[in-house]
Order: structure tokens, then C-alpha cells, then sequence
């Protein structure tokens, strides 16, 4: 089943100069796996499209079950440059909730938000 | 030497609330409460503000409220305090505090400030390249404001052992502001970059306040929090060995669990196995994270390795201004209405001639946040408003932003929204750029004052 990524994973944002890194968790060892295996740097680039200018690098942490994609030229030249409201990027880390992620059947039980499942 | 110190947030950032501090200082028991209140343009903004306004101080503009909270309740329990809200001026803020202290009725209690973060009339022969755009850092010298090293624990560390109750900073490294009682108190050497790399580590979760204890993580539905309108500052219970068990004080809101610091670990950092620091570089990716439950959670095994010959300079330059402002649409068609909205104001901006790096017009409600990452399936809203901003080398140019906003009042299209124009509609743009220094080229010193 297809489900949006805020069913297995959650994000937050943080920002220095003109990059921003986005560090996406998954809620259970189990979704671990299919993160790293479907949300690559390239898939995770072309979903924010032009909002990311410049390279994004995933960094995996094993350990605490995360990974850490830092986005180059996704800041409007800087926190300070910024024409956008949020200037930080601090919503940034929303979007790639809606990325689609591949989920076997069998997980459908595990998935977080069941209530918000669409 | 203690078997173990408690260390407290007092605040993550100039604006941040202060009664949690003032309750950290009361509830807490604890022996150090510390305070980050610097962003990255925050020292080029106080100079630029020192030099139009004589009277401005230099210091954190909060300085008086922050330190009236919690004096009273840290002098009881003898809870020492660390703050970089010295900004531009650490001898004056800490003049101010003895004052309070004085007020309070404290007496013989020894104020330390820490200068030499500031090197503005030497970066350029200190530095070299700039990190961002490989340009040399002499090509800012006709827009330099100010330039400030990021300093490690050391200083502070120093004032520690010379008796300073309370030690009032400029720039220093976020998390080394957390780390400097580890050290202190510890007797960790400065270059034992494996009990560095986890104090620093532990300063990282810390140096963000409540976005360690439920703060900046709420999503209904999916990762809730209890009373996310009163949450308590972060405190780490920190053992020699660097390890530490974070929680607040009970009877407040928020969580402090496996995922929150989790989030928190990773934020603001890049490579999660080399974040550098002027102390050590840290290597997150070795933590153990033990939801202990009951809001407390040990954090341990985050790795060091040797610091870098380096400090970072952060330089910031007058870069020009930013025009902005925004109106109004509601109802059917609401969204038809800002387009044609924005086409009007392109092209009155081809008739007033605006000179502009970038101009940016964006649908708020719709795409103004994730801009181009926003769903094409995106529904349309019920309201949104049309925002402006242009970015422009003068001022002039940019104020062309919100007078044509304010043509749109009689000659725009129908049912638009528009306020008053009374607030400022241009800010000038402080840009901020990066360097490295050699480290052995930077001399902090410290000043002592007494109540």
C-alpha cells in the first residue's frame, strides 16, 4: 500500500546560511528500511523541485533509525536574503510529509495517524 | 569532584519566553543555568543599531528582564550562570547585572565578561576565503559591518576557576556555552576530545530549549504532547563521564522522549559524523538514546575527535534592502482575483522602473511557504492574500514595493482586502558570511566586576 510519509517518519528543519537540513525519523525500527531503500537523494531533491537550487547529500544514521538530507541553495540565498516568508525554512521539513512511500500490507496496523490515513 | 551537575536552559534564542528560565532558576535545583540569545546576524544588527542609536548598550535587549527572573532564586541556591547575552558589549551587560545584583541587595558576587570575539578590524588580514563562495574576504571590505569569531568553552572555563559566579559572553559556540561547567567541574582537558565530543553533544541538545522538551514538534494526530502552551526549559543531569539524563520540571507541559531528542540531535547539523565545533568535533552517530520514561531520557557514547586548527568568522556585510508587504482576497474566485493582482503589479513595476535583484510574489494560503515544492494537486483556497517582496540595493527601491501595494486600494480589482500602511514595509539585509581563522591567532580575555 502507498501511504503519504508522515504515516511512518517524522522531520524537522534547521538552517545555516543558505542550506537547510531536513532530518527525517522513522516512528519504528521496522519503517527504517523502507526510508532508506525508496526516499534517496535524488527522489527527495526532485519532490521540493526548484525550492532546493543546489546539491542534496543524505547522511544515514543507523543507529537512531534517521537520515539527514542537507539541501544546498534552499534558503533564497540565506536566512537574511530570503524573499520568502519563512526565511529559515523552518515549514520546509513539512512538505517531504507528503512524499509516497511503498508500505507492505502486512505494516498497515504499525502506521501512525490511523485516524488521518486518506 | 561531583558525581554529577545539573545544567539548565534558560533561554535558545533573543526572543525566547522567560518564564521558563525564571522556573528552571526556582524548580530546578540546579547548579548552572545557561543562556543562548544570538542568532547568526544578531552581533551585525547590534551594530548596526549602536551606531544610529548612541544610547543602545550592546546587549541583549532582554538582558533586564531575563536576569530580574532568575537572580534572586539562582543566589539562593547558589546556581551559577552563563550567558552570551553580552552581544557587542559583554563589560557593559555585566556592569548591568552587578547593578541588579546590588538592587537584589547580593553582594560580593563576581561578574565575569568574555571579549575577543570581535576582530572586525582584523578579519581581513586574518582570513582569507570566504566558506560560501570562494571569493576572498577582502572583496567585502567596503560593505564589512562587523565580523565575530566563534569562540570555544575556554574563556569561560578560565572565569569559572577565577570565581565567577555569573560569566557574561560575546560570540561563543552555542553548545560550548552548555559544556564550560562540564569541564570546569569535571577537570576535563581541553584537548580530551573524547569527553568533549559527548559534553558538547549533551550543550547541542541543550542550546535549543524547548525544542527538546516538546517545543517546535507537535503535529495533531501524530506526535502529540501534553500542554504544548507550557513547556519547561530542558535540564541535563550530567555525569563525569559526559553521559547525561535530560528532563524539566514536573507540572509542565511538553514531553521529553526518544523523539524529541532525536529531532534535536540532528538539528542544525550536516554531516552527522563531523559537526565542527571550536572545541571538538562531534559524531552523533555513535549516541545511545534510553527513553527512561516520566520525561526523562539518557543520552550517551555521542563521539569526539580532535577539534580543528580553526575558529569560523561570521562577517556580516550591508547587502541592500527589502521591500514588502502583502493585501487580501476571500470568497469564490478568490485566487483568480490574486492572479490577476499579480499581473498588475508586474506591471506597474515595469512602469516605476523597481531595480531589483529578485522579486518574489507569492499566494499566501497557497504557495508562499514550500514554494515551488508545493503540490500541483494543491486545493484551492477559501482566502489568501498576495504577498510581495523585492529585494533592492536602496532604500528607495524598495519602498516602490509598498507603494504600489498601495495603488491597488482604489485602482486594484474588486473585493480586495487591504490594511493601512503603518508598519514599516523596507529592512535593510544584513548578509552574513563565513570564514576560518587560525586558532592560535584569537586571544579571548576576561574581565572580573563585583556587587
Amino acid at each position: 500500500m502507498k501511504v503519504k510519509l508522515q504515516h511512518v517518519a517524522h522531520a524537522r528543519s534547521g538552517d545555516k546560511g543558505n542550506t537547510s537540513n531536513i532530518s527525517v525519523f522513522a516512528y519504528l525500527p521496522e519503517f527504517y528500511p523502507l526510508l532508506k531503500q525508496q526516499l534517496t537523494a535524488e527522489r527527495f531533491k526532485a519532490f521540493y523541485a526548484d525550492a532546493i537550487k543546489g546539491k542534496v547529500t543524505r547522511y544515514e544514521v543507523d543507529k537512531l533509525e534517521a537520515m539527514n538530507f542537507v539541501c544546498e541553495g534552499a534558503l533564497g540565498g540565506g536566512v537574511s536574503r530570503s524573499l520568502c516568508l519563512d526565511n529559515y525554512g523552518k515549514a520546509l521539513s513539512a512538505a517531504i510529509l507528503g512524499f509516497e512511500i511503498e508500505v507492505p500490507d502486512a505494516m498497515a496496523s504499525k502506521l501512525v495517524g490511523q485516524h488521518l490515513l486518506s | 569532584m561531583k558525581s554529577s551537575i545539573r545544567i539548565g536552559s534558560g533561554a535558545a534564542w533573543w526572543g525566547d519566553r522567560v518564564e521558563p528560565a525564571a522556573l528552571n532558576a526556582e524548580k530546578g535545583d540546579l547548579d548552572y543555568l545557561c543562556f543562548e540569545t544570538m542568532a547568526e546576524a544578531t552581533v551585525s544588527a547590534a551594530q548596526v543599531r549602536a551606531r544610529r542609536e548612541p544610547s543602545f548598550p550592546g546587549y541583549d535587549t532582554y538582558l533586564d528582564d531575563r536576569m530580574r527572573a532568575v537572580l534572586p532564586a539562582c543566589m539562593k541556591r547558589g546556581t551559577k550562570i552563563i550567558t552570551n547575552q553580552g552581544w557587542i558589549n559583554p563589560d557593559a551587560a555585566a556592569q548591568r547585572v552587578v547593578h541588579w545584583l546590588n538592587e537584589f541587595g547580593y553582594k560580593g558576587v563576581k561578574v565575569a565578561s568574555v571579549n575577543g570575539s570581535l576582530i572586525t578590524e582584523h578579519v581581513l588580514d586574518l582570513t582569507e576565503t570566504i566558506l560560501e563562495n570562494g571569493q576572498p574576504t577582502a572583496s567585502l571590505k567596503s560593505t564589512l559591518i562587523s565580523a565575530e569569531v566563534y569562540l570555544g568553552a575556554e574563556p569561560i572555563v578560565e572565569a569559572l576557576k577565577a570565581g565567577a559566579q555569573i560569566v557574561i559572553t560575546g560570540r561563543v559556540a552555542d553548545p560550548s556555552i552548555f559544556m564550560a561547567p562540564m569541564m570546569y567541574e569535571f577537570g576535563w582537558d581541553p584537548l580530551d576530545h573524547i569527553k568533549l565530543g559527548q559534553g558538547n553533544g549533551i550543550g547541542h541538545l541543550l542550546e535549543c530549549g524547548a525544542q527538546v522538551t516538546g517545543g517546535y514538534f507537535s503535529d495533531p494526530g501524530f506526535k502529540d504532547v501534553p500542554e504544548p502552551w507550557n513547556f519547561g526549559f530542558p535540564i541535563a543531569e550530567v555525569s563525569p563521564d559526559g553521559s547525561a539524563v535530560f528532563s524539566k520540571v514536573a507540572g509542565t507541559g511538553g514531553a521529553i522522549t526518544a523523539q524529541t531528542v532525536k529531532e534535536q540531535l540532528l538539528y542544525e547539523v550536516h554531516d552527522p559524523a563531523n559537526y565542527l565545533t571550536p572545541d571538538v568535533v562531534v559524531d552523533f552517530t555513535t549516541a545511545e538514546i534510553e527513553d527512561l520514561g516520566s520525561d526523562r531520557v539518557r543520552v550517551s557514547k555521542i563521539g569526539g575527535k580532535p577539534r580543528t586548527p580553526t575558529f569560523k568568522v561570521s562577517m556580516g556585510c550591508t547587502e541592500g534592502f527589502i521591500g514588502e508587504d502583502m493585501f487580501f482576497y476571500a470568497g469564490p474566485g478568490a485566487l483568480r482575483r490574486a492572479q490577476l493582482a499579480k499581473k498588475i503589479l508586474e506591471e506597474r513595476f515595469k512602469i516605476v522602473n523597481l531595480v531589483a535583484e529578485e522579486i518574489r510574489i507569492d499566494y499566501l494560503g497557497l504557495n508562499a511557504i514550500h514554494g515551488d515544492a508545493t503540490p500541483a494537486s494543491a486545493p484551492e483556497p477559501y482566502e489568501i492574500a498576495l504577498r510581495v517582496a523585492a529585494r533592492t540595493k536602496t532604500r528607495e527601491e524598495a519602498a516602490k514595493v509598498g507603494r504600489e501595494v498601495d495603488g491597488m486600494a482604489v485602482s486594484g480589482i474588486a473585493h480586495t482586502g487591504k490594511r493601512v500602511p503603518h508598519q514599516d514595509r523596507t529592512r535593510e539585509v544584513i548578509g552574513v558570511w563565513s570564514a576560518l581563522v587560525d586558532r592560535n591567532k584569537i586571544i579571548p580575555s576576561v574581565r572580573y566586576f563585583e556587587s
